[in-house]
C-alpha cells in the first residue's frame, strides 16, 4: 500500500490539519419544557452557521410537514423519525455535529416532554454545557426546574438560560430581565454556576448566530459567540489514577496485558499501581499501543497496560494509584433518575453497570425524592418514572468508586432489570454508608436495642389502625416492600392483658408494630398507653382518604421519619 | 504496520503537527485521538461483553477506518471476531477487489454472505426498485448471515452525521429477535455505560464511529495511511450520464438502448451498489485534495445514494426493519 500522505504538498495543507486536529470540542445539550422551541433552535444554528446541505434544506423545504410561519420549519432538520415530524415533537435524543472556524461542536437535541425526561437525562450525561430553553409566554416551567435539576446533578458547569420566543412578545427587555431573574433564582437553589442569560428568538435567528436589532438594549452575547468562547473545562476533575481494566489481551503465554481506558490521572512506565478488589501491588512494565510503546498515559486515552508482576487482574477491576485510592463499599447513597414505567421499590434487587463492571444490588431504602415543583425533599416509598431521589443500595459485591463530583466514570452507574434486561435508571454516587454489623462478634456486650434499629435502618413504633383492616394489610406489605421490620396484629388475636408485653417486644426488636382492631376499648387504651417510649402513630387522627388503597400513601409517608438516615461516612475505606 | 504508522506520524510531526499534538502540555488529545480512544473503549467493551461479535465490513472508507480501530484495540492480539461481508453482487470490481486483497493481508477472517436464492430469481433494482431490491439483497441477506453465524453483536460504521434517523441512533443499537428497530423504545445511554444484557434471539448493532463525521473520517484516514478502495480518488473514468448521476461504466453491454459513455475526471463520495450509487465530477486525486474538496462541498455525502431518498424516512423506514 502506498503512503498516501507522501509526496503531498505539505505547507498549506499542514496548517489546515493541524487547525482541524486542534480545535476545541464542546458537547452541549438542549433543554426547556416542549414546544420552548428547541429544535427549532438547533435547526436555526445549524443552518445560520452553514452547516446546513442544500439537499438536506432542500427535502425539509418540500417536507409535507411544516408547522413554522416561514417558508421553511427549521425544526425538521433535527426531527429524524417519522413519528417526530406526524407529532411535531421530539422523541429521541438526536446528536448534530457542526464545526465553526473556532470551535467543534457536538449537539445533543433532547425532548422536552416529560414522558421522554430519560432522553433528556441521556443527552445530558455527556453535555459540558446546557441551553436550557424557558418560553417567554410561559416562564420557568416544572419542566424547566427538572431539566435545571437533571443539569445540576449531572455535573454539567456551563448554562445558557435562553430566553426564547421574544418575538412573540415585542422583544422587551422587562420581560427578559424578569423571567432572567426567576431562573437565576432557580440557578441559585440548585447551585448551577456560570450561568449565562440571553434573549432570543429561536423563529427570526434573533441573537443565536447574529444579533438582532430588535433587542438593542442586549449588549451580551449572541449563543452562538457564547458557545465558542465559553472556557471547555475538563470532565475529570481529580487527578487521583484509575484504570478500570476492560479487557485481557493474550495472544500467547508471553504477553497479558490489561487493556482499558484511563479514567483519571497519568500513568507512567514504573508507576506503583494497587489492583482492585484484591489490593495486590505491582509497577507498570509498559504502556502498549498499536502505534507505539507510549512514556504516559492519560485520560481519556485507550491503551493496554503490562505490569511488573503477576497478579490476579481481571475483567471488571480496577488498577488504581495506592496513594489515593477510591472508597470501597457495599453500601453506598446514590442519587437515582428513575426511566420505567415499572417502580423502584425498595427491597429490589437490580442489577448495576458501573464503569465496566456488572454487579446485582440491592434497593434498600428511598431517603428522599425531589419534589420538582418546589424542590424539596419529600418521603417516597417507590420511585416513579422520571422520579429524581436519594436511594440507598447494598451492592453484593464491594463497588471501589468516587464521588460523582469528583469522577463521573467511576462516581456514576446506571441499573439493569434482570429479567427484562431495560435500563431503568441512572445513578450518581455521592457517598458510602456505615457497613451492616460486621461478624466481629463481641459476646461479652448484649445487644442493644440501638442495634438492632441501626440495623433495620428505623426505629420501632406502633401504628393503631381502627376500623379498617384492608389499610393495615396494605401498610404491612408496603412497608415490607421498603424494607421495614414490620409485624401486624389483629386486635382479635391478642387479649388486651398481654398488649403491653407485645409492645415490650416489639421495642427491644426494633419493629414496626402494625395493630389493627375493630375499636379500641378502654382496656386496649390503658395497655397502650403502657408502652409509653414506644412512638405510637394514630391513623385515626391523620384524616386519612376514604379509599383503602389511597390511604397508604399518606400513612407511610408519616412513617418515613422513622428511618435512621446514615451519614457519609469513611467506612469501608482501604487502607 | 506498526512501524509504518509511525513512520507516517514523523512524517505528520515534519509537516507541523507538534509532535502529532499528543503529549504536547498542557495535556489534551488531539480531537482525532480522543475519537479514536473512544470508539476502541467501545469496541473492546463489546467484545470483552458479548458472546459472538462479528464486524460488518462494507469494504467503503468507514470500514476501513473501523477496521484500523480494530486492530488498535486489540493489539498485540489479533481482533477476535471475523469481517461480514453482504454482497449483493452488484458491488463495483474495485470494490471485491480491495475487499479480497486487503483481508488477506491483514490477516482477518472474512465472512461473505450473499441472498443467494433472490439473485437466482434476478433480483435486481431496476425491476425491484430500491426499496424492495435493498430489503432482499441488504436487510434480509444480513439478518440471515446475523442468525446463520449466531451473532449476538455486529459492529457497523454508521455515523451519526451522515443521516437524520442515522442521528438518533445509540451507539448500542438494540434489535428484536426479528432483527428490528424500534427507535421509540431505545435503551437510555448515559456517560459511557452500555448494557449488553439480551435475551435469547436478541442483538444489538454496535456503532464505534457514531461521533465521528465525514470529515474526522478523512482526515484520519490520511494521518494513519489507511488503505481505501481507488474508487475514491479522481482519475478519467469512461462513464454515463444517466439523469443527474454520473455511472461508472465498466463494459458496453452496462449502456441502456440510446445510451452513450464518455470519460469523464470523476470519483465517488461515498460507496454503494453500482445501480444505486453515483459519481461526483472531482480532480480530487489525493487525500489533500479530496480533503479540501470536503470543506468546500455544498451538498450531502449521502445525496449519491438513491436508497435514501426514494421516500421521505426512507432509511428510518429500513432500519426499522433491520437495515443497517
Amino acid at each position: 500500500m502506498s503512503l498516501h500522505a507522501a509526496n503531498e504538498q505539505k505547507d498549506g495543507f499542514s496548517t489546515l490539519l493541524d487547525h482541524h486536529l486542534h480545535k476545541d470540542m464542546l458537547r452541549f445539550t438542549t433543554a426547556g419544557s416542549v414546544d420552548d422551541g428547541k429544535s427549532t433552535l438547533i435547526g436555526r444554528l445549524l443552518h445560520d452557521s452553514k452547516s446546513v446541505y442544500e439537499d438536506q434544506l432542500a427535502s425539509v423545504s418540500k417536507s409535507r410537514v411544516n408547522r413554522s410561519s416561514g417558508p421553511i420549519d427549521f425544526s425538521l432538520l433535527t426531527d429524524g423519525l417519522r413519528a417526530e415530524r406526524e407529532q411535531g415533537i421530539t422523541i429521541d435524543v438526536a446528536y448534530r455535529y457542526f464545526e465553526t472556524p473556532r470551535r467543534k461542536f457536538i449537539i445533543a437535541d433532547t425532548p422536552g416532554h416529560e414522558q421522554y425526561t430519560r432522553n433528556m437525562a441521556t443527552g445530558a450525561s455527556t453535555a459540558d454545557l446546557a441551553v436550557i430553553l424557558i418560553d417567554a409566554t410561559r416562564g420557568v416551567l416544572a419542566q424547566t426546574r427538572r431539566h435545571a435539576y437533571i443539569s445540576s446533578l449531572l455535573g454539567i458547569r456551563n448554562i445558557v438560560a435562553a430566553i426564547n420566543k421574544m418575538d412573540l412578545l415585542g422583544y422587551r427587555e422587562d420581560v427578559f430581565r424578569r423571567l432572567y431573574d426567576d431562573f437565576l433564582a432557580l440557578a441559585g437553589q440548585l447551585n448551577l454556576e456560570n450561568v449565562v442569560g440571553i434573549p432570543i428568538s429561536a423563529l427570526e435567528g434573533g441573537n443565536l448566530v447574529n444579533a438582532t436589532d430588535r433587542m438593542l438594549w442586549y449588549q451580551g452575547p449572541t449563543l452562538l459567540e457564547h458557545l465558542e468562547t465559553v472556557p471547555v473545562r475538563s470532565e475529570v476533575m481529580q487527578e487521583a489514577m484509575r484504570f478500570p481494566v476492560q479487557y485481557v489481551v493474550r495472544p500467547d503465554a508471553d504477553f497479558r496485558g490489561f487493556a482499558g481506558r484511563v479514567a483519571s490521572g497519568t500513568i507512567r512506565p514504573g508507576d506503583a499501581v494497587m489492583a482492585l478488589p484484591s489490593q495486590q501491588k505491582s509497577r507498570v512494565r509498559s504502556i502498549v499501543t498499536y502505534d507505539e510503546t507510549a512514556a504516559e498515559a492519560f485520560s481519556p486515552m485507550s491503551v493496554t497496560l503490562t505490569l511488573e508482576d503477576e497478579i490476579d487482574l481481571s475483567r471488571g477491576d480496577m488498577l488504581v494509584t495506592p496513594e489515593n485510592p477510591p472508597t470501597v463499599a457495599s453500601r453506598l447513597e446514590a442519587m437515582v433518575v428513575w426511566f420505567d414505567a415499572e417502580p423502584l421499590v425498595p427491597g429490589r434487587t437490580y442489577l448495576i453497570k458501573h464503569s465496566v463492571r456488572t454487579s446485582r444490588a440491592k434497593a434498600t431504602a428511598i431517603d428522599y425524592r425531589v419534589n420538582m415543583n418546589t424542590l424539596e425533599q419529600e418521603p417516597a416509598y417507590e420511585l416513579k418514572m422520571n422520579d429524581i431521589a436519594a436511594v440507598q443500595f447494598e451492592v453484593a459485591k464491594p463497588l471501589f468508586f468516587d464521588p460523582y463530583e469528583r469522577n463521573r466514570t467511576t462516581g456514576s452507574f446506571i441499573l439493569i432489570d434482570p429479567l427484562s434486561n431495560a435500563t431503568l435508571g441512572a445513578a450518581i454516587i455521592r457517598a458510602a454508608l456505615p457497613e451492616a454489623a460486621g461478624l466481629d462478634t463481641d459476646w461479652n456486650t448484649p445487644v442493644a436495642a440501638e442495634e438492632k434499629y441501626r440495623r433495620h435502618g428505623h426505629a420501632p413504633a406502633l401504628v393503631l389502625v381502627e376500623g379498617r383492616p384492608l389499610v393495615a394489610q396494605y401498610l404491612e406489605r408496603a412497608l415490607f416492600a421498603q424494607g421495614f421490620e414490620v409485624a401486624l396484629v389483629s386486635g382479635e388475636e391478642v387479649s388486651a392483658g398481654r398488649l403491653g408485653e407485645l409492645l415490650a417486644l416489639s421495642q427491644s426488636a426494633g419493629l414496626v408494630l402494625i395493630y389493627s382492631t375493630n375499636a379500641i376499648s378502654s382496656a386496649e387504651k390503658q395497655a397502650l398507653s403502657g408502652g409509653a417510649a414506644l412512638r405510637t402513630i394514630d391513623l385515626a387522627s391523620m384524616d386519612l382518604p376514604a379509599d383503602d388503597e389511597a390511604a397508604v400513601s399518606p400513612a407511610i409517608a408519616a412513617l418515613q421519619s422513622l428511618r435512621i438516615v446514615a451519614g457519609p461516612a469513611d467506612a469501608g475505606e482501604v487502607n | 504496520m506498526a512501524y509504518a504508522i509511525q513512520g507516517a506520524i514523523q512524517q505528520a510531526a515534519a509537516a507541523g503537527l507538534q509532535n502529532a499534538g499528543e503529549f504536547a502540555a498542557p495535556k489534551r488529545l488531539n480531537h482525532l485521538k480522543t475519537l479514536e480512544a473512544e470508539s476502541i473503549y467501545i469496541l473492546r467493551e463489546a467484545v470483552a461483553e458479548f458472546a459472538r461479535p462479528v464486524m460488518l465490513y462494507s469494504i467503503g472508507k468507514d470500514s476501513s477506518v473501523m477496521l484500523r480501530l480494530a486492530q488498535k484495540a486489540f493489539f498485540p492480539a489479533k481482533f477476535p471476531f471475523p469481517l461480514l461481508h453482504v454482497d449483493t453482487s452488484y458491488k463495483f470490481p474495485e470494490m471485491i477487489a480491495f475487499r479480497d486483497s486487503y483481508t488477506r493481508e491483514i490477516g482477518a477472517d472474512l465472512i461473505v454472505h450473499k441472498n443467494q436464492e433472490a439473485l437466482d430469481q434476478g433480483a435486481n433494482p431496476f425491476a425491484l426498485g430500491t426499496q424492495k431490491c435493498c430489503g432482499l439483497l441488504k436487510t434480509k441477506s444480513l439478518l440471515d448471515a446475523l442468525t446463520e453465524g449466531g451473532f449476538d453483536a455486529a459492529f457497523g460504521g454508521a455515523r451519526r452525521d451522515e443521516e437524520k434517523s442515522r442521528a438518533k441512533e445509540r451507539i448500542y443499537s438494540f434489535r428484536d429477535s426479528l432483527g428490528q428497530w424500534d427507535p421509540k423504545n431505545q435503551r437510555p445511554e448515559l456517560w459511557n455505560i452500555f448494557n449488553s444484557r439480551l435475551n435469547k434471539g436478541e442483538s444489538i448493532r454496535v456503532f464505534p464511529l457514531s461521533n465521528w463525521t465525514e470529515l474526522d473520517i478523512w482526515l484520519y484516514i490520511h494521518m494513519e495511511n489507511i488503505p481505501i478502495v481507488p474508487l475514491y480518488f479522481a482519475r478519467e473514468r469512461e462513464v454515463v450520464l444517466r439523469g443527474a448521476s454520473i455511472v461508472p461504466i465498466y463494459s458496453q453491454s452496462d449502456l441502456l438502448p440510446g445510451e452513450k459513455s464518455q470519460r469523464i475526471s470523476c470519483r465517488m463520495r461515498s460507496l454503494g451498489c453500482m445501480p444505486c450509487t453515483g459519481a461526483i465530477r472531482s480532480e480530487a486525486d489525493t487525500l489533500p485534495k479530496i480533503i479540501r474538496e470536503l470543506l468546500g462541498f455544498k451538498r450531502s455525502e449521502r445525496e449519491n445514494r438513491v436508497i435514501d431518498h426514494d421516500e421521505e424516512g426512507s432509511m428510518e423506514l429500513k432500519k426499522r426493519e433491520g437495515y443497517f
